[in-house]
């Protein structure tokens, strides 16, 4: 029986939007899937709570003092802390402007089988006065643990 | 005083505000007809005493007046003039308040150019105009204020604007990116006054239309201008990161693009009205979730000013207030059922929809993506972040097949097409992308095959435009006949869709081929890049009007040839002791090459240097201008000039 042109188009306007959607959502789901990275404070990866090999965030104050950068090459070291908790980053290429001693830092990587967080992508914000929220909350839990 | 008269005004623009809302309201109700006329002096008034305030602002700032809180924390007396006046919307506060200028500026607009509308209908547009500036007027004085002062204690600096703000690109990159954001709120009292009125037709959408393109033209220059800020001054040399406040103008955008397709099958055909209808509420409701989202501090940006829950809450109030109460006015009021105007399934209205389609899950994805972390992070499930990599996944296959569609859309027929009128004519389309694809990038020196593919579409949407004008012209002596009965507004759609395709070239292009290094550089260094020498010659200190700088020189020679000598700086602002990277770029249609500095290393005079070679980065933003370029043409098309009452029957017959 043959279906009346009218419904036939709501079928078809219909079958459009499911099939677009079910794309939609499949490319978000396989989008999402490796592409989303959770912030550890300091203490939880001293804690082993971060997973080795992974694509984190991991984000503090740079520790006073801790910043070396090799006189041959790009590479840095620095540590980051949250004063329960220090770890150490090795970075290779350019830090931002605001990076320093002192001045909250989130760093995107991957933390290696020594306990180093290998960062491939280091931010401080735009501002001198501002500190990352990720930071500012991991400053302020680990001030209520001590 | 001058401050307490600009906050006075700003209350006169409130008063304002009100009186437009409500009187023109009543009398569209009563039918009273004076009530219903003084819509347009309220809207003068509105916008005069909204300027005035933002021009007692202007002279706070030129006047180093550092009694004011907003001058104090974002201008220095060292700072350039031009700088102070831009400062006045580097922060929070000045920019809520050329928000609030911009939003009156087009409620003056349609004032001025609401001569020819039906009274009850340019009362109700005002009126839901005004009822926007109620929103954001009292939004700045409650707790936004501008004109807030440092009392008793004015300090006797400033602290200096961001240095990232010092820049002439955004002097005009926040006024044109609002004229896009508050110009969709004419969209939306369009589709409100509408709704109000229960008229829904064909006219309604050919009044509605031009605001939109201009809006919408507005809000891509915006974003365009954004994208190359970004590029050349983050020193980073990227030109879009997926941060969510990019996402926050992206959305509006994308929905923006949906709606302006959406309002072309309304006005041409009468059908898709609800669905337009709703894009419309959409579109201006992502400008105000983009608003939310900037202004609340609930993102970490550059664009984060200043976090307070206050405002926060006020933003989302309004918010849901305008979503909520618009769509439960489309609820009681939208056309129970569409109209009986059929169409095909190969028809012009068919393929718009899919553009449609295409764009609003475009808009989900962004959506969703934005939000997520915040979801989660309200949720306390952590703190995450979404990075490109998921935006790049879900938006680059939605655009590979928007284009194929996009190419064959405008010569398509209304109503219903037959391929067999065209096969012919794009199998010959199909041979000259198929051989672009396949010669092109090998100008490039190696063989792509995501430029192959990128060619292949860009030369699709070009193909399809081409073939148009031939099967215009077909039975006709000369192409130059059809080419000169164009509408402007035809041209405008031509040269917005080949903006796009430069786009989709240049996008591709510089990700798959662009080449960066980091590196140490010590005088007399050399380093190669994609067949350019760079060669560092030291740095030397340099002194600018309120910075000191580390002044890097390095020349590109191509094989022997000296192509340009590269001057970077390294920053450091007096008043806030800032450090900023200030990029040199050599540009180029074809490429750009570009030098920034990291630290000095070492005792020898070495820098980290960064070098890039970005090929047809231009590209992308000639593109985006020509995008906007094309919205505003269509504006000058003549049917939307004489616009009378008794439009709808010509609208149909014509179409």
């Amino acid at each position: 029986m043959a279906m009346h042109p009218k419904r036939r188009k709501r079928l078809f306007v219909v079958l459009a939007v499911v099939v677009f959607s079910s794309i939609g959502i499949g490319l978000v789901v396989n989008g999402l899937s490796g592409n989303i990275n959770l912030f550890y404070p300091p203490a939880d990866v001293v804690a082993g709570k971060a997973p080795v090999d992974r694509q984190i965030r991991v984000g503090g104050m740079v520790v006073d003092g801790s910043v070396e950068r090799s006189d041959s090459s790009l590479e840095v070291r620095f540590a980051v802390t949250d004063y329960a908790g220090t770890v150490p980053v090795v970075y290779s290429g350019i830090l931002p402007d605001l990076f320093d001693e002192g001045q909250g830092v989130v760093a995107a990587g991957q933390l290696n089988e020594q306990g180093v967080f290998v960062a491939h992508e280091v931010l401080a914000k735009h501002d001198e006065n501002y500190m990352p929220p990720e930071v500012a909350e991991a400053l302020e839990s680990a001030g209520k643990k001590l | 005083m001058i401050a307490e008269y600009g906050l006075l005004a700003l209350i006169m623009g409130l008063v304002s505000a009100v009186a437009l809302t409500f009187i023109p309201l009543w009398g569209a109700w009563r039918g009273n007809i004076a009530a219903m006329h003084s819509a347009r002096p309220l809207a003068l008034s509105l916008f005069v005493f909204c300027a005035l305030s933002f021009a007692l602002l202007c002279v706070s700032f030129l006047n180093d007046d550092f009694s004011l809180v907003v001058v104090a924390s974002n201008s220095n007396s060292m700072l350039p003039s031009f700088y102070k006046f831009s400062a006045v919307w580097g922060n929070h506060e000045g920019s809520m308040l050329l928000w609030i200028l911009v939003l009156a500026g087009w409620t003056l607009a349609v004032a001025v150019f609401s001569a020819d509308l039906p009274v009850k209908l340019m009362a109700r547009v005002l009126a839901v105009m005004g009822l926007v500036g109620i929103g954001f007027i009292s939004f700045s004085i409650f707790t936004s204020n501008p004109f807030a002062r440092h009392l008793p204690n004015a300090p006797l600096d400033g602290q200096d604007l961001n240095p990232l703000l010092q820049d002439p690109g955004l002097i005009i990159h926040p006024p044109l990116l609002y004229m896009g954001y508050v110009g969709f709120s004419v969209a939306f009292a369009f589709a409100i006054a509408a709704l109000m009125g229960g008229r829904l037709d064909a006219a309604w959408a050919r009044w509605s239309r031009p605001w939109t393109n201009v809006a919408w033209g507005f809000l891509t220059l915006g974003i365009m201008l954004g994208s190359w800020w970004a590029y050349y001054e983050l020193g980073w040399g990227g030109w879009w990161f997926w941060d969510p406040v990019e996402n926050a103008s992206f959305m509006p955008w994308l929905a923006g693009t949906a709606l302006v397709h959406s309002l072309a099958v309304t006005e041409k055909r009468g059908v898709f009205k609800s669905w337009t209808v709703l894009l419309a509420i959409a579109t201006f409701s992502l400008s105000l979730l983009g608003t939310f989202l900037v202004r609340s501090g609930v993102l970490t940006s550059v664009h984060a000013f200043a976090s307070d829950p206050d405002r926060g809450m006020f933003i989302l109030a309004f918010l849901l207030v305008v979503v909520g109460g618009s769509l439960v006015l489309f609820a009681l009021r939208a056309p129970a059922v569409d109209s009986d105007i059929r169409y095909g399934w190969l028809s012009r209205e068919t393929l718009l929809l899919f553009n449609n389609v295409v764009f609003l899950v475009a808009t989900v994805t962004v959506l969703f993506g934005t939000l997520f972390p915040l979801l989660m992070d309200a949720l306390g499930q952590g703190k995450y972040s979404v990075g490109p990599p998921y935006f790049n996944a879900v938006f680059v296959p939605l655009m590979a097949v928007l284009v194929p569609v996009m190419g064959i859309g405008p010569f398509t027929r209304w109503k219903s097409d037959d391929p067999k009128r065209w096969h012919k004519i794009l199998i010959q389309g199909v041979i000259v992308c198929a051989l672009a694809a396949g010669i092109l990038p090998w100008l490039g020196g190696e063989f792509n095959i995501w430029v192959a593919l990128s060619l292949l579409l860009a030369f699709w949407i070009v193909a399809g435009l081409v073939a148009d004008l031939r099967l215009k012209a077909e039975g006709r002596s000369t192409i130059w006949h059809v080419v000169k009965r164009q509408t402007p507004s035809y041209w405008g759609m031509v040269v917005a869709h080949l903006g796009f395709a430069m786009c989709v070239i240049s996008v591709v292009v510089v990700t798959q081929w662009n080449v960066e290094r980091d590196l140490r550089m010590a005088p007399g260094d050399t380093a190669e890049l994609a067949g350019y020498r760079f060669e560092f010659h030291g740095s030397s200190g340099v002194q600018g009007p309120n910075y000191l700088a580390d002044e890097g020189v390095v020349t590109v020679y191509r094989r022997d040839t000296r192509v340009a000598e590269l001057r970077p700086q390294k920053r450091q602002y007096k008043a806030s002791g800032q450090v900023m990277t200030e990029a040199a770029i050599d540009a180029g249609l074809w490429r750009d090459l570009y030098v920034a500095m990291g630290e000095s290393i070492g005792t020898d005079g070495a820098w980290a240097i960064r070098l890039h070679y970005k090929p047809m980065v231009r590209w992308m933003w000639i593109g985006a201008t020509l995008i906007g370029f094309g919205a505003f043409v269509t504006v000058f098309d003549r049917r939307y000039r004489k616009v009378k009452v008794s439009a709808p029957q010509g609208v149909l017959a014509r179409a």
